[in-house]
């Protein structure tokens, strides 16, 4: 379908020059900030809204496609579409992007105009991730959305938000850098940048193995997968709350959209070969990451380490799908394996989002983010304490909360592939509701614990409607995902359809 | 109204007054909120009952109805509906009438409490959760149902979020469901690999293709998928059903207000266990090893709770470790194909223990919340209703001929007796001594709260909290609010048995949900001796259950109306048994060391040893430590002179034509 009006450019574009016009009004402006960057966000996330409605769910096809060359000399094109992957999660982007501002809205004083240019620039890029169609101007968006993201913990961080920038930094530069070896070789070879015509373009299997480890690379750091994952609990940490909800919410779904995007349909047969490696980090990240998040004092921490097991039901969806070929005649449960990471990744954008943000509520109220400082603050805040427990029964899963779709439709999934890799995803059932309602227990429930706790006052007005709306999406996807999934199928099928059929063979090679 | 309306409006009509109660908590005030919930959850009860009335009267058939598509993936449909046979409205109707007298029960109870909306909300939530728990015609509506009752359960177990013992008690009640609905969770996912859909009625309907497909889970071990399936879906009872040995969470549940250990802990939630696998008899009949397991699981359990109630002094947990062996007994009946004499038992264990949980409130709040039985005593005379009431629960508890508990229960003995089944002859044994033990603890209670002398003393002056067996003011007989429901709820306890066996039990009224194979079917057996509830119950005079029965009474009557000593004098001979007992097997501390330190261990080790001592220490911040030191030698030529640079560059050079040289 080719639109009338360039509404991706719009979306990407929009907010990053917004952004720019936010930074122009100057420090000392804050409530005009304020006020441009909340409407630049909401016209953006308005806007968004369209992709939704004149998407076409019938179709695999990119939809709503721009193509412009950019760089002729190099055959790097502006190029950019959409289907059912990218949709739900740029409408996650735009959600985020107004929630954002609302969420620091008085929390951030310092510097105001820059802090809300940086979201805004942040958003934007991002759209551009997942709408590029164009390899190299995906790799520009993938770096420079990193970019305000180094600013915002390096300026509004934490104490040692030195150290975690410059890991976070090293860890996803170490990892891209793979990949763009990767991206230059098949440019190389097929002497185009279209990520559509390398999904088409054969490889020997050896090649695609040095690919997919390539991509590997750049997406297990981003998402992140056990063993490269201990930057986020740093990166969060140090990270104001708007990084962290931004972080966890969308910049961790880019590296699933990446599996998605890159190593699956070009280098199927490198994926089928390996699927074992991605399903054993994936199963260790749900089992060993959940122990590991069981210890936590400090609740940044455990929401981190909790958002690595939940990531880990996303990459165990995607490559269950081969395991489900093998030992199913119908294939059934390769769909939904896919459908559930997707949905898992969108799920846990509002439920880490959401938790990030509560974290943020007793943060800017006590300056603390451990545990041991609190207890009992349900006794002074009991609309807060309300839903901190919705998002955390929805962070253990619990069905009617999106929490629950995702990792149901993977353990299903996971299930018509070998019996023991359900059974281990499904520990989360238990892990996941231990970690989770330990930390309510201590934080939530209780006497109160000390005169600062005592002194508390419950959610003002604006911070009621941040949570009230994400209340709202979480239960909304947890009574009807079929709107969701609906958008994906036909991605999903021409997915499967695709990894199914060796690249090798064709050309003979 | 359509039909499909007013099924909606059951479950529905429960969950607006939850959210009107408890999100316009200012708007509606305290009296509103009780209003709000009891008129929602009474429109409920009567639709039900008119549900029931349809089907028994009207010849209503089963209605099997989708109400929307929660969602397709990968053409599987996973569906919202209502499967309405004479299985699930018999449920609703149980659930909605004892949720409606606990509603008015706790105008009373919980008169002075501050969390006074939250509780009414709270417990409207969980009737509908507990109804479309019910209703549901497929698994995935069942998960929801059952999560949800889980969670409504850990908010009211934790309701006085304030005491340590409540939260660790609801965090407790919620984990030891979580590790059974991990087993249930596999279970549905088996049942989806299986027959490729979550519907109740298509999956029913191919059960038989697979009876004989096998599976190899561990290397040399086959096994029948049925069977695995079956398995799975029970550990999801144990949890929710507090079987052996994920039991231990229903004991600690009591820190919860009473009426909730009434509705959810007694009459509801823990027998949704038992519903679904009655539910689920189709599939379970067709794995006589799936069946031994349920059977010998509930023997267990039947028996050795009934044991460890005989010496727990707190009154509630005497009732709780009572519901544990009565749905022991439940399960026992499932075990050996006698499902609807399951669902019977279930139906009467509702009504007499509500009753008996909401009579020990009433005592409680008579003696301001003193929950041990050594600090009560001779309760009789100022709380006589409380007192009868308390009589009827107890006798049909012990299952007195003509009470309902009588039938239900001398039903599922006989049945097992029945039964050849693998194990049966353990369980009969099981079910049997279990009669003894629950005659004895149940006179036991009523002796030490309501006969005898007081145990407590009267001290106007002893202020707010005065010690154990101090009271400020005297006892006194509970309001109407409290009285009424007992009453109500003590004559179905009298007379639903005898009333509905022949039917219910016999007469095939729960075949078009409940599906036995001819061969195994223990409860038409058992109906063969049957002549009428009134032969049944003179027929029993001269049976073992029922001088088991009237042992324990004369044992309980002799010791604590007549020897209180001998108790004493039993406990210092046998000190280790009571041990044992007091410590209830010890279960609680063997899972403490065994799970839960070994848990925080684990996670320690991994973070502290693997994470970050391997990962960022070694090989994160070890690389990084390479890199600065290779960058701090490499910076040692970058020094600014220029005849280091110049030096430089000719090294380079020359080693660039030999290279060059080489390579030609």
């Amino acid at each position: 379908m080719s639109s009338t009006w360039p509404i991706l450019s719009v979306l990407i574009w929009l907010p990053i020059f917004g952004g720019l016009a936010v930074i122009a009004v100057g420090e000392h402006r804050a409530a005009l900030a304020r006020l441009m960057a909340l409407a630049i966000a909401g016209v953006t996330f308005i806007l968004s809204i369209t992709l939704f409605t004149a998407f076409d769910v019938s179709t695999a096809a990119m939809q709503f496609t721009e193509f412009k060359p950019w760089i002729a000399t190099f055959d790097i094109f502006y190029s950019l579409g959409v289907d059912g992957f990218s949709v739900p999660l740029i409408l996650l982007t735009t959600f985020f992007g107004v929630l954002v501002v609302i969420a620091g809205w008085e929390v951030i004083q310092v510097k105001v105009n820059q802090y809300m240019a940086a979201f805004l620039i942040m958003e934007g890029l991002m759209v551009g991730v997942f709408s590029a169609t164009d390899a190299m101007l995906f790799y520009v968006f993938f770096e420079a959305m990193l970019i305000p993201m180094f600013l915002v913990i390096g300026m509004w961080g934490g104490p040692r938000r030195v150290y975690a920038t410059i890991k976070f930094f090293l860890y996803t530069f170490l990892g891209s850098v793979f990949m763009l070896i990767g991206l230059i070789y098949l440019y190389i070879q097929s002497g185009s940048w279209s990520i559509l015509e390398w999904h088409q373009f054969p490889l020997t299997l050896s090649v695609q193995k040095w690919l997919f480890l390539g991509f590997l690379a750049a997406f297990s750091v981003k998402i992140p997968m056990w063993p490269v994952h201990t930057w986020l609990p740093d990166a969060h940490v140090e990270a104001p709350t708007g990084g962290s909800v931004v972080l966890a919410a969308i910049m961790l779904k880019i590296g699933g959209y990446g599996f998605i995007r890159f190593s699956l349909p070009i280098t199927p047969d490198a994926a089928a070969a390996l699927d074992w490696l991605i399903i054993t980090l994936s199963l260790i990240a749900v089992v060993y990451i959940g122990f590991v998040a069981l210890v936590q004092q400090d609740m940044k921490k455990l929401i981190a380490y909790s958002s690595i097991s939940h990531m880990g039901f996303v990459t165990l969806g995607l490559f269950i799908a081969f395991a489900v070929f093998q030992n199913t005649e119908n294939g059934r449960g390769a769909a939904l394996g896919v459908e559930g990471a997707m949905v898992q990744m969108i799920s846990h954008g509002f439920v880490s989002g959401a938790l990030f943000l509560c974290v943020g509520v007793l943060y800017d109220r006590l300056h603390s983010r451990m545990i041991a400082d609190y207890g009992g603050v349900a006794n002074t805040m009991p609309w807060f304490a309300a839903l901190a427990v919705l998002f955390f029964m929805a962070n253990s899963g619990l069905p009617g909360t999106s929490g629950f779709v995702g990792e149901f439709m993977v353990i299903l999934a996971a299930f018509q592939a070998n019996f023991w890799y359900a059974f281990l995803a499904a520990i989360t059932l238990i892990l996941g509701a231990a970690y989770s309602l330990w930390l309510v227990k201590r934080v939530i429930f209780g006497e109160v614990a000390n005169q600062n706790v005592a002194q508390l006052e419950d959610i003002n007005a604006r911070e009621a409607l941040v949570l009230g709306t994400l209340a709202v999406a979480v239960l909304l996807v947890g009574l009807w995902p079929e709107p969701l999934v609906n958008l994906m199928h036909a991605s999903v099928e021409q997915l499967l359809q695709h990894i199914q059929q060796p690249k090798f063979s064709v050309s003979g090679i | 109204m359509s039909l499909k309306t007013l099924l909606l409006l059951i479950p529905l009509l429960p969950l607006a007054a939850a959210a009107v109660a408890g999100l316009l908590r200012k708007q509606v005030g305290r009296a509103g909120s009780h209003w709000v919930t009891i008129l929602g959850v009474a429109v409920s009860f009567f639709l039900s009952a008119y549900v029931l009335y349809l089907q028994v009267y009207q010849g209503m058939e089963a209605q099997n109805l989708s109400i929307y598509t929660w969602m397709i993936s990968d053409g599987i449909r996973f569906e919202v509906g209502f499967l309405i046979d004479h299985l699930s409205v018999l449920m609703m109707t149980v659930v909605t009438f004892v949720s409606l007298m606990v509603h008015v029960y706790t105008i009373g109870y919980m008169a002075d409490d501050p969390g006074y909306q939250r509780f009414f909300s709270y417990i409207a939530l969980f009737t509908f959760s507990m109804l479309m728990l019910v209703m549901s015609n497929n698994f995935l509506q069942l998960f929801f149902g059952w999560e949800a009752v889980g969670l409504v359960s850990y908010l009211l177990i934790g309701f006085w979020f304030k005491r340590d013992s409540a939260i660790s008690a609801g965090l407790k009640a919620f984990l030891v469901n979580r590790v059974g609905d991990f087993g249930f969770l596999l279970g549905i996912a088996a049942v989806l690999y299986c027959f490729g859909t979550l519907d109740y009625s298509e999956v029913f309907g191919r059960a038989e293709g697979i009876a004989g497909e096998t599976v190899t889970i561990l290397a040399g071990f086959e096994w029948q998928w049925i069977t695995v399936i079956c398995i799975c879906l029970f550990i999801g009872a144990m949890g929710k059903s507090a079987q052996a040995p994920l039991h231990v969470w229903l004991p600690d549940s009591m820190e919860g207000p009473t009426p909730i250990s009434a509705l959810i802990h007694a009459a509801t939630m823990v027998t949704a266990g038992i519903f679904m696998v009655a539910r689920m008899s189709p599939l379970f009949e067709l794995s006589d090893a799936a069946l031994s397991f349920v059977m010998l699981i509930g023997a267990l359990t039947a028996f050795s709770m009934g044991l460890v109630g005989l010496v727990q002094n707190d009154i509630k947990r005497v009732i709780a470790y009572s519901t544990l062996s009565q749905l022991g007994y439940m399960t026992v009946a499932l075990g050996v194909s006698a499902y609807s004499a399951a669902i019977f038992h279930l139906m009467t264990h509702a009504f007499f223990k509500a009753l008996l949980f909401l009579g020990a409130g009433s005592v409680i709040i008579a003696l301001h919340h003193q929950q041990d039985m050594r600090f009560m005593g001779g309760l009789r005379k100022q709380m006589p209703v409380t007192w009868i009431t308390a009589w009827v629960g107890t006798l049909a508890l012990i299952g007195f001929p003509f009470m309902s508990g009588f039938y239900s229960k001398d039903a599922i003995i006989e049945a097992v007796h029945e039964s050849s089944r693998f194990g049966s002859d353990v369980a009969y044994w099981a079910v049997l001594l279990g009669v003894l033990i629950t005659s004895f603890y149940s006179f036991r209670l009523l002796y030490l709260t309501f006969h005898g002398q007081p145990r407590y003393r009267v001290d106007v002056g002893a202020g707010h909290h005065p010690p154990d067996g101090v009271l400020q003011h005297a006892p006194h007989e509970s309001p109407l609010v409290v009285t009424v429901p007992l009453i109500l709820l003590a004559i179905p306890s009298i007379v639903i048995g005898y009333l509905t066996i022949g039917p219910v039990l016999f007469g095939g009224w729960l075949s078009d949900s409940i599906h036995v194979l001819p061969q195994n079917d223990s409860v038409a057996a058992v109906g063969h001796h049957f002549h009428g509830p009134l032969a049944m119950a003179t027929h029993a005079l001269g049976t073992a259950p029922f001088w088991l029965m009237i042992s324990g009474f004369a044992l309980a009557t002799f010791i604590y109306l007549f020897r209180p000593s001998v108790a004493d004098l039993l406990q210092q001979k046998m000190p280790r048994i009571h041990r044992i007992l007091e410590n209830k097997f010890f279960v609680d501390e063997l899972y403490q060391k065994i799970f839960v330190s070994r848990t925080i261990n684990i996670g320690n080790g991994l973070w502290k040893k693997a994470d970050a001592g391997l990962i960022d220490g070694v090989l994160v911040n070890g690389s990084a430590r390479l890199m600065g030191n290779l960058s701090a030698r490499v910076r040692l030529w970058q020094s600014g002179y220029l005849f280091q640079y110049a030096f430089a560059m000719i090294v380079g050079l020359i080693g660039m034509i030999a290279i060059w040289v080489m390579l030609k």
